[in-house]
């Protein structure tokens, strides 16, 4: 027995083919097709931004990213560039850690209550309502944010600074606290609510229904479930629906357009009504310029191309580890 | 009741009691061939743990009538197998026990479960202390994935927000009990995810006593896992019967048999399903009174 166990040659493993039939094939070629633009559309559109933008990129610099100025001066013997987008790069982190500060507790919150508070009916209908929020035009969250936040933003502005005008942050150049990056975060926070909130409902609901009762019949009370079990599994689920948030953050235009008062001076004050980010910078520049200008505008849409697809990368990448180490 | 005295009498009856279990124990695994090990401990002989009443306990899921009129008396310090064919409702009986049944959407109750005399099921009861008091260990072994062993098993005191005086002894003291210590002591701060199965299933029953329950429910807590750890959880319970009320749900006869002071047979026939006997254990396998209990533990069906 054991000899021809010995003896017996070793085979190769075959190969496995099947012969798929015309229209299978067919069919495999259009979804493959259709499967393959976005990634196409996106490196086109990277590759766009970068050719068009690369020459700005080769005159300006490193110091593209880190001035704050910009400036197109005529002169005699032609047109001088001293462009930067500093002051923007800056505005765009600022209003990105407003909107994520205020915004993802929001998020968590509404997230618990819909998964673990809300009756089934009430539950459907505030689903749908966060769910209608992510549809809604960024304008008019722009405009609300404009007429309405701002009045009352502005005061809890002051407060802030009257109390922690200590820390440099919340400090100010001049009493002017309108249209302020501060402003602009709220307003954003709103915005990233429905990704984020979504994103963290659905992973608190597939806590493993195991542990929770383990939970429950250690004499848990609801909230130390929700720190024991809930938490901890779905915290990297809440890590990923915080970054896709903080990638809109990012790219958001017109609300932030709308509010903020954008100024290319370096502008750490989160409170002082002075800021801008990448996106609206764009926007704001793109009617009146002209030849390098322009050529310049594309290298910063480049950038902020650069910044959102590192942030969701690393999005990404937290997620996959966590999940890995954690469950 | 003469075993009612015990709950706040002091620690030295209760050294008397952990000697008295090992003991027990030791010849249990002695017997441990013998199916019919009985009358280890006779009622009354032991005086730790809480009596526990389930009076017309009647539950529902929806319109879906699940159990029927149950009546059963758990005294202080024994242990009583539930047994009976998948669907009879064991399950759900005693998780009326400590108010589990009532995590299932739509699901309903009637009737009363009286711990130590008063209804658990009364208005305004915390129904978290009800579930410090009377413990669980589950089908499948649960322990929380992200705390390390010794975290898993004093997460209870965290989670019901109870102090305690020196954590390392109670650590040490749950898992020596849970049959565990020896394992797992030179690795208290790994991940409860590394251990095997057995190992994790007594870790939860660690986990579970270190809140000091007065009554322990377990609900098939062998059917996930092989035969040597199924062996040790039963020496565990062997050893815990002499310091709580323990009431075990199980398919396996033979389990009930080896760990069982009582045995109740469940039945559903088409309707919910119903208690159709209780007695010492010996009784129900040797001579049962009802016809139905006699074919399922001589394995005519089930």
């Amino acid at each position: 027995m054991s000899t021809t166990l010995e003896t017996a040659p070793i085979p190769t493993p075959r190969a496995l083919t099947t012969n798929p039939r015309t229209s299978d094939k067919i069919f495999r070629g259009v979804v493959t097709g259709f499967g393959m633009t976005a990634l196409l559309i996106l490196t086109l559109i990277g590759l766009f931004l970068s050719v068009r933008g690369i020459q700005t990129l080769h005159t300006q610099g490193f110091g593209f990213l880190t001035r704050y100025s910009w400036e197109v001066t005529q002169t005699d013997s032609g047109t001088t560039y001293n462009m930067g987008i500093g002051a923007m790069l800056l505005g765009t982190v600022m209003i990105s850690i407003v909107a994520l500060v205020v915004g993802v507790p929001l998020s968590i919150a509404m997230a618990l209550f819909l998964t673990f508070y809300a009756p089934a009916r009430i539950k459907t209908f505030l689903v749908s309502i966060v769910d209608l929020m992510a549809a809604f035009p960024s304008v008019l969250f722009g405009l609300w944010g404009f007429f309405v936040l701002m009045p009352m933003a502005t005061y809890w502005a002051k407060l802030i600074f009257k109390y922690l005008h200590w820390i440099p942050a919340f400090n100010a150049p001049q009493y002017f606290f309108e249209r302020s990056p501060f402003i602009a975060g709220l307003v954003l926070a709103i915005m990233i609510i429905p990704i984020v909130t979504s994103v963290a409902r659905e992973v608190f609901a597939q806590t493993p229904l195991d542990r929770i009762q383990a939970a429950y019949a250690l004499g848990s009370t609801k909230w130390g479930v929700i720190k024991a079990v809930v938490f901890p599994f779905g915290s990297s689920g809440v890590v990923g629906g915080a970054m896709l948030g903080l990638g809109r953050a990012f790219g958001e235009t017109v609300a932030v357009y709308t509010v903020l008062n954008i100024v290319f001076k370096g502008n750490f004050h989160v409170l002082y009504g002075a800021g801008g980010n990448v996106a609206s910078m764009i926007i704001l520049k793109w009617g009146e310029a002209t030849g390098d200008e322009t050529t310049a505008l594309l290298a910063a849409g480049f950038i902020l191309f650069l910044l959102t697809l590192l942030v969701n990368l690393g999005a990404n990448f937290i997620v996959r580890n966590t999940l890995k180490s954690g469950k | 009741m003469t075993t009612e005295n015990s709950s706040n009498e002091n620690s030295a009856e209760n050294q008397e009691g952990a000697e008295m279990t090992t003991e027990t124990a030791s010849s249990s695994l002695a017997n441990i061939s013998q199916a019919h090990n009985l009358g280890k401990r006779a009622p009354g002989t032991h005086v730790m743990g809480s009596g526990l009443e389930a009076r017309g306990v009647h539950a529902w899921f929806g319109k879906h009538h699940a159990l029927s009129n149950v009546s059963l008396d758990f005294s202080a310090g024994t242990v009583t197998a539930l047994i009976g064919p998948s669907g009879c409702g064991k399950s759900t009986f005693i998780r009326t026990l400590n108010r589990m049944h009532e995590f299932i959407p739509s699901a309903a109750m009637a009737g009363e479960v009286l711990l130590d005399g008063k209804d658990v099921y009364a208005a305004g009861t915390d129904v978290t202390k009800i579930r410090l008091q009377i413990g669980m260990v589950f089908q499948k072994p649960n322990p929380f994935p992200s705390m390390t062993i010794g975290e898993n098993v004093l997460s209870g005191l965290k989670l019901a927000q109870l102090k305690v005086d020196n954590k390392d002894d109670l650590l040490e003291e749950c898992l020596v009990r849970a049959g565990l210590w020896k394992e797992v002591k030179d690795r208290l701060g790994a991940h409860a995810g590394g251990l095997s199965g057995g190992q994790q299933q007594r870790l939860c029953i660690a986990r579970s006593l270190a809140v000091k329950p007065k009554v322990l429910l377990m609900d098939e807590p062998c059917s996930a896992l092989d035969p040597g750890s199924t062996l040790r959880i039963e020496d565990t319970i062997n050893e815990l019967a002499s310091s709580m009320t323990i009431i075990i749900v199980t398919h396996n006869m033979q389990q009930a048999a080896r760990v069982s002071d009582y045995t109740a047979f469940f039945l559903s026939e088409g309707g919910p399903g119903q208690m159709i006997e209780v007695a010492p254990t010996n009784e129900i396998f040797s001579r049962p009174r009802d016809k139905r209990t006699e074919n399922y533990v001589s394995g005519r069906f089930g």
